[in-house]
């Protein structure tokens, strides 16, 4: 039985006369992957910021398990420490070493003592394999190893879903791969998955379902079998030809 | 009167000049803080209120918004020059101090406040271990030109007759009609003073920094 | 409150008189500030090695030490040596030097945002070092400095409210003035300070509109890291 850990319903947002997005329906289940694609500026980032509630959505309702996050009087503090996120700009403390970037939510939002925040901050550091890098600063890190730092601050929060918001659109191609894989990895190991990306190698072998968005609106979505192979609309399919092409060589060189 | 006896009769205005400084510095930087905090994070009201604070005590000399508290504050309380100069300094650095402190917070990019609440921070804590750890390091350049400024107004609380170091400079330039070689210990002093001061919030600045590019 | 503002109505005319030496002083301050504070700028970015180290003393030292005291030295101390200034003359001096070290910093600031690619480009061209300075760095120097440098006139009408200290007719001299006779020491330097703030108010405005005016479009201090 599928069960959802984040719904969303009818969500509208507008930015004075913009329409960002309207009427968007999603779901994402337990252990799913879900890889949104679409053009930029069509609102994916927006989308994403709604649901961890940094952006206000104008209308309609998000629901995290059985809890409207959406709902008047909801401490959102509390929702955010259930729902990891990570940046295209990483966004790390920049005051802080890696280790303090993991640390800072356990201890002050977490409330754990200094040393169980060490000890769980270490193993998060050590399963994106920045172990022997926790003492560094920002500063001293290549943009793959912030990202990564950024992957593991957000996984130490234990959420129930992890949201990544273009991870490696700001990474020089050769730092992309680290990033991928640490996130191919999530995905096997169960994590709940919402991901806004370009990476259509990433899309085609790590989601479980793909979404297509443009102008605000989920054009088509479906397996990445169907949406490569079979996809329902034209604007599907121009669009994954057009990205395929351009990623796809990318991909292949790689190997 | 020889020499070193004028050098350091002007050289004892040290103590108060420096005790001017002491005072006017920290209050203001406590002032100062508060306010800019306010300015921040405390909603539209708060904000056009302490734009006419700026506005204001940026706006006046500070040897007039001096006169005017003394004799304000004379009326009213009884303090001596010393304190009644110092405080004035004081409100004077605040409203630049403000300017500092809110600059600083602002550098800090709005992006860093974002990723804290990403995490489930609240805005206190946010602002408390993300925003303001790294805009202290941001506010010391600025900080230390004021700093500097402060010691250079401690000046004026002469005219209201506390015997710093420009007082007893005057004095005793007066006494022995050796003007220049007293106003120019005089500079002399003060520019050790501003050297060493700067120098020091350098190396403060140094100590504090953030490691980069290994 | 309306012997407060009566205040204006019985002194305007001296605080007029005051205010217009004080925008004087400043103005004079300014100007000898600017054409010393370029050439100090100059020497610091082109001159040679001796030269670019006795600016950066100058500007050191009158940055370093009050203004009070500069001017005490000047007023009271150059007699010792023969030069003997009027208030006036003293006090244009006094504040002409100090602000040419803060208008120096300003400049240099700008300049070196121009930088040495703008002289590469004149230089390729046939320019000499000089050449390139007046036609193409400086020109582009100046426009990118006058938002940080249009604090030095605001800041300078502020510092000349000290030199009634020297006795200099300005407006602290006729509020001083005025203080004595009435006895309202607050009251009147609240009046003062009204005055002042609507000098600094109506540079300011005056200030921005130049900025305004004088704008290249598309060049901004943050094009040019």
């Amino acid at each position: 039985m599928p069960n959802p850990i984040l719904t969303i319903k009818n969500l509208t947002k507008t930015y004075g006369e913009n329409v960002i997005f309207q009427h968007l329906d999603l779901t994402v289940n337990e252990g799913d992957t879900i890889v949104i694609i679409g053009p930029s500026g069509t609102g994916k980032s927006t989308l994403l910021r709604c649901v961890n509630l940094l952006t206000r959505p104008n209308d309609g309702q998000i629901w995290l398990d059985d809890l409207e996050i959406t709902a008047k009087g909801t401490n959102e503090d509390q929702v955010r420490q259930h729902i990891g996120m990570v940046f295209q700009n990483f966004l790390l403390f920049n005051h802080l070493t890696a280790l303090g970037n993991v640390k800072l939510g356990l201890t002050k939002v977490k409330h754990m003592s200094d040393e169980a925040a060490t000890v769980k901050a270490m193993r998060e550091l050590t399963r994106v394999g920045l172990a022997d890098r926790a003492d560094h600063y920002p500063g001293q890190l290549s943009g793959g190893q912030q990202q990564r730092v950024g992957i593991a601050r957000a996984l130490a929060m234990d959420p129930r879903i992890m949201l990544f918001d273009e991870p490696t659109s700001a990474l020089d191609p050769e730092l992309i791969g680290e990033v991928l894989e640490v996130m191919r990895q999530l995905s096997l190991d169960g994590m709940t998955m919402l991901v806004v990306t370009h990476e259509m190698g990433f899309a085609r072998e790590v989601a479980d379902r793909i979404v297509f968005m443009e102008k605000g609106y989920i054009v088509e979505e479906g397996s990445p079998d169907e949406m490569f192979n079979h996809p329902k609309f034209p604007r599907t399919r121009e669009f994954l030809w057009k990205i395929t092409e351009l990623y796809g060589k990318k991909e292949k060189e790689a190997d | 009167m020889d020499f070193g006896q004028f050098i350091s009769y002007i050289a004892q205005g040290t103590v108060l000049t420096i005790g001017v400084t002491l005072i006017a510095l920290p209050s203001g930087l406590l002032i100062g803080t508060l306010l800019a905090l306010l300015y921040v994070y405390g909603g539209k009201a708060a904000s056009r209120i302490m734009n006419l604070y700026s506005t204001i005590f940026r706006g006046i000399p500070p040897v007039v918004l001096l006169f005017i508290l003394f004799f304000a504050v004379s009326k009213g309380i009884n303090l001596s020059a010393f304190w009644a100069g110092s405080l004035s300094l004081g409100v004077v650095s605040s409203a630049y101090q403000m300017e500092i402190v809110r600059g600083a917070l602002l550098s800090v990019s709005g992006d860093q406040l974002m990723a804290a609440r990403a995490v489930g921070l609240s805005r206190l804590h946010a602002i408390r271990y993300v925003v303001l750890p790294q805009a202290v390091r941001l506010a010391i350049p600025p900080w230390s030109n004021e700093a500097a400024i402060v010691i250079k107004d401690s000046s004026l609380v002469y005219a209201l007759g506390v015997p710093e170091i420009l007082r007893r400079a005057q004095l005793i330039g007066a006494s022995s009609q050796k003007y220049l070689l007293a106003y120019l210990s005089a500079a002399v002093i003060y520019f050790l003073l501003v050297l060493l001061t700067t120098r020091l919030l350098n190396h403060l600045e140094n100590k504090l920094a953030i490691p980069s590019n290994p | 409150m309306l012997t407060w503002l009566s205040y204006f109505q019985r002194f305007g005319q001296n605080f007029l008189r005051g205010a217009g030496v004080t925008l004087e002083l400043t103005a004079v301050g300014l100007a000898i500030g600017f054409v010393l504070g370029l050439l100090l700028a100059l020497a610091r970015s082109y001159a040679p090695k001796w030269l670019q180290r006795a600016a950066g003393a100058y500007i050191a030292v009158f940055r370093g030490t009050p203004l009070l005291v500069q001017l005490f030295i000047i007023y009271y101390g150059l007699p010792e040596l023969g030069i003997a200034l009027s208030q006036n003359l003293a006090a244009y001096l006094a504040l002409g030097l100090n602000s040419a070290a803060y208008q120096a910093e300003y400049l240099r600031g700008s300049i070196n945002a121009i930088g040495a690619a703008q002289m590469q480009a004149g230089r390729s061209i046939g320019l000499s070092k000089w050449q390139t300075i007046g036609y193409v760095i400086l020109p582009q120097a100046l426009r990118l400095a006058l938002p940080s440098w249009s604090n030095e006139p605001i800041s300078l009408l502020k510092t000349t409210a000290i030199v009634f200290l020297i006795a200099v007719q300005d407006l602290m001299a006729e509020g001083k003035r005025a203080a004595t006779t009435t006895f309202d020491f607050v009251g009147v330097y609240l009046a003062i300070a009204v005055v002042y703030l609507v000098m600094v108010f109506a540079l300011d405005a005056l200030l921005k509109f130049l900025e305004r005016k004088t704008k290249i479009p598309g060049m901004d201090i943050e094009t040019r890291r």
